[in-house]
């Protein structure tokens, strides 16, 4: 294993095992830290070491990050609310997704962690009245520029980013899990359909079908950045509520990308997953060089395997055909 | 990083790391005599290193970076590497540190009180607290005062003090045995050259200060002292902390006690002796 390896290794098992962190020295503490801010893992692993014995300085820190973990989850908690009063009158199902998800249904993927901008999943045919509703309560769009307006509208599974123009807050509405470009199609209307409801009249997925997409965003789309945190967030979601994933991931078409994500979660985590699962396949070994591409001051490393990441997001996201006419425009305007 | 620095600058500590030698020589000469972090853990990491790797020799370059970093920032050139140092712990401590309530402000103390001054950059909050370190007043630092939540009091971040300019030879006229790192020329504020923060500044750092008076100076300006309400006090330092919003309730009650506690005042001053009489006389008249 390169030193590199043995730092992002390091993370991967405190977090796993908060028992590790009796062992490590201060170069050993300096290299968690700085991994945990890269990879958005701080609140996380504040959390997960809470009330044990780690030194002075070391205490500080992870308290600080519990603190800055809980805005968030407060943060993010009423930007919901905010949306579900936007959307009250719709009457249509609006399903939480991810952090803010996690956060509101109290899971274990929600504790400590950061949560970014707000995704909802509607109906399609909601998406119009959706879109009408949050810029009359003052969200605006984040990207106005034709292209793009154009691109995320005709090909994409969300609409273009909008912001709240007061609270400065991000909501992302999508319509189902995946580009409409990807391969794999997942059935959203079962999705939406199997969601379970909230207390306040919101919904997050079925503890199936949360696992499913959480499998979907790490290997399904995108280039892994951020890749750790998915997969934590995976290993959490495990433990609550896995029986129907396999029957679930194979009707959305994601059985692979679900089978692949216990194996890892089983390898750098050791989440409680039946036994025949855990034997990790051919090229698992490449997407564990993705996950632990870091260095013990939090830098990027292994600019090759990114990179190779990077040009698969974009095959799994569109025919050459079409990528290539992307990227022309993309190229052309410099706007990457 | 191959060349690395620890520092403890008051509560919070950093981790500095070169791809170069000479910005570490540099930043322990700047930094001499400031302890090393807690148990060798810092609380921030600070990277100095080149944006692409052949900037390294091909006029070199030194990014932002650490565990905080503002996409598309630009790089500098890296003789300005002690410049790159300066913003990339800014940018740490605004975004990351969240055991104090930041507001953008000089602090300085005497007889156990703190005259805490923020303004925008140009203001001439460094150069006054230059003046006032000079005059015998202990500096608690130029950038941020740190205010605890828990107890009101001011925390010193006693950073060698960033002077720009004119105000670097009006600092060394003022004060003769001051020393100053090197002149860093062309940067995107001007020239700049920092001033090695004073021995018992660096030796009382963990002393804190109650604060005693808000001084919100403007510099270039006909000179007019003015009381300024708490609410008008309240509104200008919400726009001057950089984690106000991200403190939530904590942050609202340290801000609110502060105001309602501490006295303040805008002072516009022509120059810097005016400005260093009109701060001594809102002093004598607390």
């Amino acid at each position: 294993m390169s030193d590199a390896n043995v730092h992002a290794g390091l993370l991967a098992a405190v977090l796993a095992d908060p028992g590790r962190a009796a062992a490590l020295d201060a170069d050993g503490w300096a290299a968690v830290l700085a991994m945990a801010r890269a990879e958005q893992l701080a609140g996380t692993l504040g959390c997960r070491l809470a009330g044990l014995p780690v030194p002075e300085p070391v205490a500080r820190w992870l308290a600080d990050a519990r603190e800055a973990a809980e805005q968030a989850r407060r943060t993010a908690l009423w930007e919901a609310e905010m949306v579900r009063r936007a959307l009250a009158p719709l009457g249509c199902r609006t399903v939480l997704l991810k952090g803010t998800a996690y956060v509101a249904a109290g899971l274990a993927a929600g504790r400590g962690r950061q949560i970014g901008d707000c995704d909802i999943l509607v109906p399609r045919e909601a998406l119009a009245g959706v879109e009408a509703a949050l810029i009359a309560a003052g969200w605006e769009w984040a990207k106005p520029d034709a292209y793009d307006d154009a691109y995320y509208r005709r090909w994409m599974h969300e609409l273009p980013p909008l912001i709240h123009e007061g609270r400065d807050r991000m909501v992302d509405v999508h319509h189902t899990i995946l580009p409409l470009t990807a391969r794999i199609t997942p059935d959203a209307e079962a999705l939406i359909a199997g969601a379970v409801a909230l207390e306040n009249g919101l919904y997050v997925l079925s503890p199936a079908d949360r696992i499913v997409h959480a499998a979907a965003h790490l290997f399904a789309d995108g280039d892994l950045a951020g890749g750790l945190r998915n997969l934590w967030d995976i290993h959490c979601l495990l433990g609550e509520g896995a029986e129907a994933m396999e029957a679930r991931a194979a009707h959305h078409g994601l059985a692979r990308e679900v089978v692949r994500a216990v194996r890892l979660a089983y390898r750098l985590f050791g989440s409680e997953v039946p036994e025949e699962s855990r034997a990790l396949r051919p090229g698992d070994a490449l997407y564990l060089r993705r996950l632990l591409a870091r260095d013990g001051w939090g830098r990027a490393t292994r600019r090759g395997t990114r990179f190779g990441f990077y040009v698969r997001s974009h095959a799994l996201r569109m025919p050459p055909g079409m990528l290539a006419r992307h990227l022309w425009v993309k190229w052309r305007r410099g706007a990457g | 990083m191959r060349h690395r620095i620890g520092l403890r600058v008051g509560p919070v500590s950093f981790r500095i790391g070169s791809d170069r030698q000479a910005p570490i020589e540099q930043l322990r000469a700047l930094y001499a005599g400031y302890p090393a972090p807690d148990r060798d853990i810092a609380d921030h990491n600070v990277r100095l290193e080149a944006p692409r790797p052949w900037r390294r020799w091909l006029r070199p370059q030194v990014r932002v970076a650490g565990d905080f970093e503002l996409p598309g920032a630009m790089p500098l050139p890296a003789r300005h590497a002690l410049l790159a140092a300066e913003m990339a712990m800014n940018l740490q401590m605004a975004l990351g540190h969240r055991r104090h309530l930041l507001l953008h402000a000089a602090t300085v103390e005497r007889g156990g009180r703190a005259l805490v001054m923020t303004g925008e950059s140009g203001a001439g909050k460094s150069t006054l607290a230059a003046l006032l370190a000079a005059r015998g007043w202990r500096l608690m630092g130029d950038e941020f005062a740190l205010i605890a939540p828990d107890t009101g009091l001011a925390h010193a971040f006693p950073r060698p003090v960033s002077l720009k300019n004119e105000s670097v030879a009006a600092v060394r006229a003022a004060w003769p045995e001051a020393r100053f790192g090197p002149e860093l020329a062309g940067t995107p504020k001007g020239t700049i050259r920092h001033l090695v923060a004073p021995a018992d500044a660096v030796l009382r750092m963990d002393e804190p200060a109650r604060p005693a008076l808000i001084l919100f100076p403007r510099f270039g300006a006909a000179p007019e002292i003015r009381s300024v309400s708490p609410a008008e006090a309240f509104v200008r330092l919400t726009e001057a902390s950089t984690n106000y919003v991200a403190m939530g309730e904590r942050g609202f009650q340290a801000l609110t006690r502060l105001v309602r506690e501490v006295p303040a005042v805008a002072l516009d001053y022509p120059d810097g002796a005016a400005g260093l009489a009109a701060v001594e006389r809102c002093w004598a008249e607390l």
